[in-house]
């Protein structure tokens, strides 16, 4: 009796020890993040006026701002269903691009450090001034702003015409929908380079946690290359496929416009109601497409142990 | 070998031609065991050679979408004016100059901002290091009741956007009080925006720019130590926080180094909180890089965009500068952190 009372206390010693090693971190969540949590969803539900003096004051509004943001606002809903659909578009074609570039580099050749250095750039310098001046530098090197028209012409002219190519292919029976889907992919390649070098490093550990005698049994089973890939590869890096596109949702959500509107609306135009209401949204939206896609692929994961 | 090449002199000498013959000579060329073997080899060679070209041609190219707007970045800060103008010159300037730099820092006040950014960025990271690494610890090898939850909610910390909880955070520091001991003090709360202390406060309570990520990272590298070694320590007679200290967070260099670099680089390059807190451009030095254009372009007069875009250029390569040398002399650790860690669970 004695002996288990004892082990109680050394047991509740460690919890409070515990307990004191994520007390920061605990009260700032609480502090920052609760709080927070449910003062936006206050905003979003009154109308917010500053008081000179500092302070400010809240009049109920009940659901005026969702109203108003759905119903009258001149650009809420089309910049946030493109930054979903962006965001939609860009997700697969990330994860695929970074799991391709991964087995690339997963091999050993000359200069692999370098080639995995330069990948790992984009992350770095991901100031957004940065960011902005290298859009900038990118379109002047493809010809400039002063050159697209002359381009244009040139193009229109020389009978090389890309709507040609499109008829095609969709002559050859390709749905339309995923001509035009390869073709944004195209277009937007040099974005999904750039926010791929996360993902990319995740990729490669995965590989490399894979146990070789794993591809030494499909080597002496007689599996082919593309066999060895689907049924040994794939599935065991398929939960950091998870890990990946949690990464690249909230990244590409963290600077869409939809954020930038709402700064914009809050400190700008001083309607914080409205403001919050555009957060709170943007949010709900992220979190479902998480939880959906996270349900998607751990149905077909596989966890090895 | 022999085989083969008596088989295609077969073929040079037979001047009358034949169906027979030219039968014959397939299956003789069909049965050939070392032709069929050289042809195999060759396959397997030019296969191995073309997919060899591939890989190369895609890492250049890949390689190239990445360099190449720092590239251009960096050679058109040394254009000068009859440079911009010359189409002919691309690349290379022909009569490079200086000007944009010197006229770029005058205006950045560069060595002051970087120092007071550096200053920044440092202090915090070493208080996100301190934090980040006490909370992973306290996930990683204590059990107490709520535990599950509260790692359940370090994750939700780091997929909410940051954006979501802007105003309210705005809204506190505008007027900062503490269960209203400030307002006993004072009379009123106080309003502690444009000033860095926000950004410290939140750092501090582990609620910084990604703490949660670093969380994370901490707490797969504390679980992946054997628990020996803390066992070791607490028979030898060391406490908890000694434990901590001189033993656990030794062992977890790695990590430390990761979350320490990445912390410092990401809140060098933070802009988003430099915004909302108003903190002043002096302090960020990635925040008064945006002004630098206007600012040069009314003092100097400077009207054509294009000319105004090469003192942009160069100013982004002095801000770049400092985080690029960083990057190339610890380029190991960034790597090799993120694949060890722990990101990957």
């Amino acid at each position: 009796m004695k002996k288990k009372k004892r082990k109680m206390t050394l047991t509740r010693k460690r919890a409070i020890t515990g307990y004191l090693f994520i007390m920061p971190w605990l009260i700032g969540f609480l502090w920052f993040y609760v709080r927070s949590l449910f003062m936006t969803m206050q905003f979003s539900l009154n109308v917010l006026e500053v008081r000179p003096g500092g302070g400010y004051t809240l009049t109920f509004a009940g659901l005026d701002n969702f109203i108003y943001a759905f119903r009258a606002h001149a650009s809420f809903k089309q910049i946030l269903t493109t930054s979903v659909a962006n965001m939609l578009i860009d997700v697969p074609l990330i994860t695929f691009f970074s799991l391709f570039m991964a087995l690339l580099l997963n091999k050993k050749f000359h200069g692999r450090t370098l080639v995995r250095a330069i990948f790992f750039l984009p992350v770095i310098l991901n100031s957004e001034a940065i960011t902005d001046a290298m859009d900038l530098a990118r379109s002047m090197m493809s010809g400039g702003m002063s050159n697209a028209a002359a381009e244009v012409a040139e193009a229109a002219s020389s009978g090389v015409s890309i709507e040609y190519y499109i008829q095609m292919f969709g002559s050859l029976g390709l749905p339309m929908g995923m001509i035009e889907y390869i073709m944004g992919a195209v277009a937007r390649i040099s974005e999904i380079i750039n926010a791929s070098g996360v993902q990319i490093i995740i990729f490669i550990a995965a590989l490399q946690s894979i146990p070789g005698s794993m591809y030494e049994v499909a080597k002496i089973e007689g599996a082919t290359g593309y066999e060895t890939f689907w049924k040994v590869t794939f599935p065991m890096v398929m939960p950091h496929i998870i890990t990946n596109v949690v990464y690249t949702v909230v990244d590409s959500f963290a600077d869409s416009e939809v954020v930038e509107l709402a700064y914009d609306t809050a400190f700008t135009n001083n309607n914080y109601g409205l403001s919050s209401v555009m957060s709170l949204v943007s949010t709900v939206i992220t979190c479902l497409i998480l939880v959906i896609v996270c349900r998607f692929i751990q149905k077909r994961a596989f966890y090895y142990n | 070998m022999a085989k083969t090449t008596k088989a295609t002199k077969a073929t040079k000498n037979t001047k009358t031609f034949s169906v027979q013959k030219l039968k014959e000579q397939y299956m003789a060329l069909k049965t050939d065991t070392q032709f069929a073997n050289d042809r195999k080899r060759w396959q397997s060679n030019g296969k191995g050679f073309l997919i060899g070209l591939l890989k190369f041609l895609l890492i250049v190219g890949v390689s190239y979408v990445i360099l190449g707007p720092v590239l251009g970045i960096v050679t058109s800060s040394f254009f000068s004016n009859a440079d911009n103008y010359n189409p002919m010159v691309y690349m290379i300037p022909q009569e490079p100059t200086l000007e944009r730099y010197s006229k770029a820092s005058a205006y950045l006040d560069y060595w002051k901002t970087l120092s007071n950014s550096m200053i920044y960025s440092v202090t915090l990271m070493m208080i996100q290091v301190f934090i980040c690494s006490m909370v992973g610890y306290g996930f990683a090898r204590y059990k107490f009741p709520l535990k599950n939850l509260f790692f359940a909610l370090v994750v939700v910390m780091i997929v909410i956007p940051t954006h979501t909880i802007m105003l309210p955070l705005y809204m506190t520091f505008a007027n900062f009080d503490v269960l209203g001991i400030i307002r006993l003090i004072k009379g009123a709360p106080v309003n502690i925006l444009s000033t860095p202390i926000p950004v410290y406060i939140m750092t501090v309570f582990g609620c910084g720019l990604r703490s949660g990520l670093y969380i994370y990272i901490f707490n797969q590298f504390f679980r992946g130590l054997p628990k020996e070694i803390e066992e070791a320590a607490f028979v030898d007679g060391a406490g908890t926080w000694y434990t901590y200290f001189r033993i656990m967070l030794v062992n977890a260099m790695p990590s430390v180094i990761t979350v320490a670099i990445f912390s410092m680089v990401w809140q060098y390059n933070d802009t988003f909180y430099g915004k909302l807190f108003l903190i002043s451009d002096d302090l960020i030095i990635s925040k008064k890089i945006a002004g630098l254009t206007a600012n040069i372009a009314t003092n100097e007069k400077i009207y054509d965009p294009a000319i105004q875009q090469l003192y942009l250029d160069a100013g982004i390569v002095l801000v770049m500068l400092p985080v690029v040398i960083i990057y190339v002399v610890l380029q190991k650790y960034f790597i090799e952190g993120v694949e060890r860690s722990g990101i990957v669970g």
